[in-house]
């Protein structure tokens, strides 16, 4: 089968790659879900919060997502559920399968990656202790109750206080669970700063800096954990040991974007981020290949992944219709003194459409900072920032007149202290 | 008194002081909406919850529910024994109301996702 466009994955990214390409002209779309509808993870997000910036008001994670997939149905735009893609090529020819159709051969004029991310799970974390049941991911346990309507436990620990580990201690505890606390590695949250307060002070659940899970006890079912102080270099302090007991420990230690897919295709991947290099219009580095959303870069608010994906979805149709252009003055861009990563990579100012946002994300957590983007010794831009923190990501826009005047081959973001 | 709050009402998060006596003085607020957020928290703190509830007939077992207002904080558990005692029937649109005017507080519980027969 020849397909103009075909988006690998029907979440938050790839419905909104697709709406900006059938708007951008390409009608010829096809959208492959894994699951058995589209959304993505955010049908098991049921809290609210979701689209202030995109629709100015507070959604549910699947009221967020059926606005997309209700654009998705009046146009028309074709999908397949319960789709695996088993292989991407780089000459952007993909096997995939489903109960339907069976085998699927598809040569596509032009791919858009939208698969999201992973949780990381106790095996990448390496914890010492026995293999009983009760040791879950937030994300998992998060389906269990919100989509497949079980509890995972009564007395529960959680580990890493990303926002998906907030969001489910909250959760949890509404259900009539005892959350005894949450346990951070590290000296700050990775999560948003009003999920602690919604999600933890509101119901006084203890959140412990600096601390982490070294132990695993039970056999049959999990029983409790040891959990201990941190020094400095994140390594248990001897003496420090304590025993809580518990039926159920949820892990919310990091996302890692999803691209075995990518790989396949020999797409570039930044190994600071684990998503692949794109460029001002979301091209990785392979010819015709997109990608948007948390398989480039795990995001913290999905408006940020539509308007991402959008790019991607003009990209994409761009490139099918001929109008996109390699030929221009192009330059990277590059994080240092504080900045771990820019998203996009590099630039070519002739492509852009108005302007580019650039995500970014810090690597401490640090005050009073001047943001600042550099073309050479030429500061192109200055934001004071009073707190930035990695669990929050920065961006900064650049209009194209901005980056049309970029004389130097990088554009430098960093961090500096404000002159006292 | 001086309480330090987080404000919530968007994702900047700005760390606010409240001071309590006569009057409420708010510091810290970057814009209008953490003067409203810091006095209702020391007033009425208030809460949309959400929360799924059974669907009988429906293509999935559960329907995920919200709120359409905010309610009393300290009605939180309260309402949650209302929503886990109810069913609702396939099929269930965004918006249709679930339960009318929970326990008196103005505010229905709404579903937030689409359940189709199954």
């Amino acid at each position: 089968m020849k397909r103009d466009l075909v988006i690998i994955g029907g979440g938050p990214a790839g419905l909104a790659a697709a709406l900006e390409a059938k708007k951008n002209g390409i009608d010829d779309i096809l959208i492959l879900e894994r699951d058995k509808r589209l959304g993505g993870i955010l049908q098991q997000c049921i809290h609210n919060g979701f689209g202030l910036h995109i629709f100015k008001e507070q959604l549910t994670g699947p009221e967020y997502a059926q606005r997309f997939i209700d654009e998705v149905e009046r146009l028309g735009i074709e999908y397949k559920l319960d789709t695996m893609v088993l292989h991407l090529g780089d000459d952007k020819h993909i096997t995939a399968i489903n109960p339907k159709d069976g085998l699927m051969e598809i040569d596509a004029k032009a791919v858009v990656l939208a698969m999201g991310c992973r949780e990381r799970t106790r095996g990448a974390l390496n914890i010492p202790g026995n293999r009983p049941a009760g040791v879950f991911t937030a994300g998992a346990a998060q389906r269990f109750v919100n989509m497949e309507g079980y509890m995972v436990g009564k007395k529960v620990v959680i580990l890493g206080s990303g926002d998906i580990g907030l969001i489910m201690a909250r959760r949890m505890t509404l259900e009539g669970a005892e959350v005894k606390m949450v346990v951070e590695l590290m000296p700050y949250s990775t999560g948003l700063k009003r999920n602690i307060v919604q999600c933890l002070e509101d119901f006084d659940i203890p959140l412990l800096f600096s601390h982490t899970v070294v132990k695993i006890h039970g056999k049959e079912r999990l029983e409790g954990v040891t959990i201990a102080k941190v020094d400095e270099n994140r390594r248990p302090i001897e003496g420090t040991e304590e025993y809580i007991e518990c039926d159920t420990l949820l892990l919310s230690v990091g996302l890692i974007p999803e691209n075995e897919l990518s790989r396949e295709a020999n797409i570039k991947i930044n190994p600071v981020t684990s998503g692949a290099y794109v460029n001002e219009l979301m091209e990785t580095s392979i010819d015709g290949i997109f990608a948007c959303g948390n398989v480039v870069h795990v995001h913290d608010l999905v408006d940020f992944v539509t308007e991402e994906s959008y790019l991607a979805g003009y990209g994409a149709a761009m490139y099918i219709k001929g109008q996109y252009k390699k030929d221009g003055k192009r330059f990277n861009t590059m994080g240092v003194n504080g900045i771990r990563y820019v998203v996009p990579n590099s630039i070519c100012p002739q492509n852009v459409k108005g302007s580019v946002n650039f995500y970014m994300r810090v690597s401490d957590v640090y005050h009073n900072v001047n943001l600042i983007v550099k073309d050479g010794e030429n500061i192109i831009y200055k934001s004071r920032k009073n707190h930035v923190s990695p669990g929050e990501m920065e961006n900064v826009k650049l209009s194209k007149e901005v980056l049309e005047k970029v004389d130097g081959n990088e554009l430098v973001f960093s961090l500096e202290e404000v002159a006292k | 008194m001086i309480k330090k709050m987080t404000c919530i009402s968007c994702p900047l998060g700005c760390q606010l002081e409240v001071e309590v006596n006569e009057t409420i003085k708010v510091t810290g607020n970057k814009c209008k909406r953490g003067e409203e957020y810091a006095k209702n928290e020391v007033t009425n703190p208030k809460r949309v919850i959400t929360s799924t509830v059974r669907v009988e007939g429906g293509d999935r077992p559960l329907v995920s529910v919200k709120t359409d207002k905010e309610v009393p904080k300290d009605k939180i558990f309260e309402i949650m024994k209302e929503i886990n005692k109810i069913k609702a029937l396939a099929p269930v649109n965004i918006g249709d109301i679930i339960i009318e005017n929970v326990l008196g507080t103005g505010a229905n519980i709404v579903a937030t996702a689409k359940v189709m027969k199954g």
